[in-house]
């Protein structure tokens, strides 16, 4: 059985869900990881779920960033092992350098709850597979700090190596360059997302005609990790 | 600051039969607070009804429970927090948020959803300064609640929103907090002798300090030290160790420090408890220094909580609250006899039973009849010409147009519970995991209750209750929060008692219990009282998640209206913001028809014939149908006069706000009127028209028989609606 390991900080607030979809609904072992565990040896892919950890205080995502379990989502990061970061998840993940850019407080300047559409960019994430290339999808998001920036050359480079996953459409929410929505590494095994998957995951909750279009993010985890296996 | 009237420091040394220590007598103060010991409000409020068949309110605890089945129990509770709000609506309505939240948590039930009620002065007014201060008052008590309650991981999952010239320079911030657990994981509420006094979470330091008898006036003084200082991250740590302490059953009692602090958190304790503490105050963690014994007692610093634990699980508990990394210290244990001991190092500075504090005397208040009821009711309004530009004015006013601006701050989705979100139907509904789902709605009115504080506290209920029905939920149960001026003006206080019968005869006819109440005095600015303003929650139990109504018109319906509406203008939109006048009648509301219109709804939905569902409010008919069109982005064509009513004038019938009306869509007209007929439910149900074919045609008519009474553009009306609040706002930047 392929295990996935939800990590848990001071403040983090959707690992209940994540962990509640990953295991009732997509029947995949997972484990809560608590922010101060040295080893990870086991796991089979990482999520950092969303929430507001150590209050984001000083700036979101960064005391997580130097905590002791971090040492370890790198190393197994650099490993190729599957690494997503939903919202403070994608906060945490820019802050200790495993993501290029910054994510800033949305230009509006209110934190924003609500539904949009997005597209994708990039389908040969661990996370993206199942999707088709600039399929239209629709998510919710819940961010106060969720506007994408980077310098000029960073987001050329993002471009370039195919490293914006998704990308909103119609509206931008949060004044992101590009109006990037999710980006991941050049290597494609970590990648950071502000729209919460898991909150799209199941028909009953949708307000969108049974849309469950958060679910294929965890079916393309579950289908990697079954070809990565059989390699 | 405040402390015992002459009568009640004489009372008090007659109890103990000696004079009170400086100590005793500001624990004695906090507890007789008007806002702890309801001192003018118990007699009335002790009347109504709290049993009911799911119900269980132990008098221990700091919420109403609600027996959900497969051992599953949730727990309702509301507060408010309007003085501190009112000064500082930051950190007021945060700290409102965390009050509740601690609350629920108490009972050791995990909070999952948050709602709030917020009312205002008024924001587009004449008074560009009132306007202004508005602002300020909203924007922040919006970011006070989002930031707290998104932060501890609480969704909010919808709530109400008034603006009147009553609230001017003032606001209400009422909170309602829904708790869920498993019914093993209840606290047991006992205690034995030795049982160890823990103090965790936050440090205790001067903010908030009497805040309780500050809350216990008219508002004239800006003290803002009296307002607690909020902190969400603290919280959410908070409500995980304890909830995992729970789970273990290391927690015997446990408490919550609001009001009053450790003064009142002590002595309601030990006297539900039916034991004594020994309490050294010199072990309270401090966040300053020179703090005295006294202000260590009455401080209301946030994000506290008193557990007592027996000896055995001291270090289990020790270890949890070392993993979340939480401050706490043993301040005292559990001692024979019914009194409570507190001691400063050595020296025993208040050795009082707790029956003493706690049990406050109550008064007689003097009621009479407010002198402005006696006002003419039969002005005549001018009737109007354009009918359109009157709703597309009633869709851009504060009191109907959209709330996005303020629900789209509101993390509403986290915890994977919420089934319809802010905006998307007449209630908030919440997934319980069961099968079941809970949906609950909250509702007030204050310029009705205002002219006729009977009649229009059952249309605030009534009005909760059609919201729960139109969701599809069968009714539990009622939270009620009865918020006034000042007690001790007579005619202030026969509002409160006629806002109290209003709710005892519903309940009554309706067998339906109240599971959680509070009472709010004082609410004046200047010496002027606010309107009486009863605000009710209305909770109620689904079964079929396909089946609930959603307020959205769906294309290829044919469109009823249920009920009957009568000239009933007074205290309605319409009159007051197009008219600018307070004649007329309020709406009245006939319990035997509210009832039968009720179940017939209910009857409805649950055949699943009911595609949308509306219940009829602020702006009449004519409001209510173009809220469905824009929510589900298709036009319709109705004739009103197709309706039952005994309306003389067809502006009166397109807005008046009579009660217990639905409008109701459908793709299967034939079967709704069958189903009607053969339960022989005698109420009135008449086709007006239908909505158009397709999403293509995106027009909206009220026709009166032949003739076109309003024919707008759906674009229009979303544009009016949806924007109007978000351009009040962002007029003036701050």
């Amino acid at each position: 059985m392929r295990k996935i390991g939800v990590i848990v900080f001071p403040g983090t607030n959707c690992d209940r869900d994540v962990f509640y979809i990953l295991s009732e609904v997509m029947h995949l072992e997972a484990e809560y990881v608590w922010h101060n565990r040295q080893t990870l040896d086991g796991f089979s892919g990482l999520v950092l779920p969303g929430g507001f950890s150590y209050g984001d205080r000083l700036r979101a995502g960064v005391i997580a960033a130097h905590s002791p379990v971090i040492t370890e989502v790198k190393r197994m990061a650099r490993d190729g092992v599957p690494v997503l970061g939903i919202c403070n998840g994608f906060q945490i993940l820019i802050e200790s350098g495993l993501l290029p850019g910054a994510l800033v407080k949305n230009e509006h300047l209110c934190f924003v709850c609500k539904w949009v559409d997005a597209k994708v960019r990039n389908n040969h994430t661990p996370f993206t597979k199942l999707f088709r290339k600039n399929q239209k999808i629709r998510m919710p998001i819940a961010h106060g700090e969720g506007r994408y920036v980077a310098e000029g050359q960073t987001i050329k480079e993002l471009r370039q190596k195919d490293q914006i996953v998704l990308s909103f459409l119609n509206e931008n929410p949060n004044g992101s360059l590009e109006s990037i929505a999710a980006i991941c590494n050049p290597e494609g095994n970590v990648v950071g997302m502000m729209p919460h998957p898991e909150r799209a995951s199941e028909k009953v909750l949708s307000p969108v005609a049974d849309n469950i279009d958060g679910s294929t993010f965890f079916q393309s985890l579950v289908h990697h990790l079954g070809d990565t296996q059989t390699k | 600051m405040s402390v015992l009237t002459t009568a009640e420091f004489s009372y008090l040394k007659k109890s103990l039969n000696r004079r009170p220590t400086e100590t005793e007598l500001q624990m004695v103060a906090a507890e007789w607070s008007e806002h702890c010991s309801y001192k003018s409000s118990k007699k009335y409020i002790s009347r109504l009804p709290v049993s009911g068949a799911r119900i269980g309110i132990d008098s221990g605890f700091d919420a109403g429970l609600i027996e959900i089945g497969d051992d599953l129990v949730l727990t309702v509770r509301i507060e408010s927090h309007n003085h501190p709000s009112a000064i500082e609506p930051y950190g007021g309505a945060a700290t409102g948020v965390g009050g509740v939240v601690r609350d629920i948590l108490s009972v050791g039930t995990r909070p999952v959803a948050l709602m709030n009620g917020l009312r205002f002065g008024e924001i587009n007014g004449p008074d560009s300064k009132v306007n202004q201060h508005t602002r300020w008052l909203l924007q922040n008590v919006v970011r006070g609640i989002s930031d707290y309650g998104n932060c501890i991981g609480v969704p909010t999952i919808g709530g109400e929103l008034e603006f009147d010239t009553s609230f001017n320079n003032y606001c209400l911030v009422d909170v309602v907090c829904i708790g869920l657990s498993h019914t093993n994981e209840i606290i047991s509420n006992l205690a034995d002798i030795d049982d160890l006094l823990f103090l965790v979470g936050g440090s205790t330091g001067r903010d908030g300090i009497h805040g309780a008898a500050f809350a216990s006036t008219g508002l004239v003084h800006e003290n803002r030290s009296a307002v607690q200082i909020p902190d969400p991250f603290l919280k959410k740590i908070l409500i995980e160790a304890i909830l995992e302490a729970t789970k273990n059953r290391y927690i015997r009692a446990m408490k919550d420090l609001g009001g009053g602090g450790l003064a009142c958190c002590l002595s309601e304790t030990s006297h539900n408890l039916g034991k004594g503490f020994d309490v050294d105050l010199s072990l309270v963690r401090l966040r300053e220094e020179g703090m005295s014994p006294t202000e260590i007692l009455i401080s209301e610093s946030q994000e506290r909580m008193l557990l007592i634990v027996g000896k055995e699980n001291r270090e289990s508990l020790e270890k949890i609250l070392a993993k979340y990394d939480l401050g706490y210290s043993i301040i005292g244990k559990v001692s024979f006899g019914k009194k409570i001991k507190i001691r400063y190092n050595s020296e025993v500075i208040a050795d009082i039973p707790a029956h003493i504090v706690t049990c406050a005397p109550l008064l007689n208040r003097k009621s009479a009849r407010p002198s402005y009821l006696k006002r003419k009711y039969a002005t005549r309004v001018d009737s109007p010409k354009d009918i359109g530009s009157i709703l597309l004015e009633l869709l851009h006013r504060p009191n109907i147009c959209s709330r996005s601006w303020i629900y789209e701050q509101y993390d509403s989705e986290v915890g994977l519970k919420t089934v319809l979100r802010p905006g998307e139907g007449d209630s908030s509904i919440l997934w319980l995991g069961n099968g079941k789902y809970v949906a609950i709605s909250m509702d007030g009115n204050s310029n009705q209750c205002y002219f006729d504080p009977y009649q229009g506290t059952l249309g605030c209920i009534s009005e909760a209750v059609r919201n729960v029905i139109c969701s599809g939920a069968s009714p539990v149960g009622l939270v009620d929060h009865l918020q006034f001026g000042s007690p001790e003006n007579p005619q202030v206080f026969w509002t409160f008692q006629q806002a109290v019968a209003a709710i005892k005869d519903y309940c009554d006819f309706f067998t339906l219990p109240v599971i959680g109440g509070k009472v709010s005095f004082y609410n004046e600015k200047n010496g002027l009282p606010i309107k009486p303003t009863p605000v009710i929650g209305a909770i109620g139990i689904g079964h079929n998640l396909k089946k609930i109504g959603r307020a959205r018109l769906d294309p290829q319906c044919s469109i009823f209206l249920v009920g009957h509406t009568k000239e009933e203008m007074g205290g309605s939109e319409y009159y007051l913001s197009y008219h600018r006048t307070d004649t007329g009648n309020i709406p009245k509301l006939n319990l035997a028809e509210d009832k039968r219109n009720a179940l017939a709804i209910s009857n409805l939905i649950s055949s699943g014939v009911v595609k949308s569902v509306h219940d009829c409010s602020r702006g009449g008919i004519a409001v209510a149908l173009a809220e469905l069109a824009i929510n589900g982005n298709t036009g319709f064509d109705v004739d009103i006069s197709l309706t039952s009513n005994s309306c003389r004038r067809i502006d009166s019938l397109m807005f008046s706000e009579s009660n217990s009306r639905y409008v109701v869509a459908t793709e299967r007209p034939k079967e709704l009127i069958e189903i009607l007929r053969d339960s022989r439910s005698q109420v009135h149900c008449n086709k007006i028209g239908y909505s158009a074919d397709s999403s293509s045609v995106d027009t909206i008519r009220y026709r009166n028989g032949q003739q076109i009474l309003a024919n707008l553009e759906l674009e229009k009306l979303k544009l009016v609606y949806n924007n109007s609040l978000k351009n009040m706002l962002n007029d003036v930047r701050i």
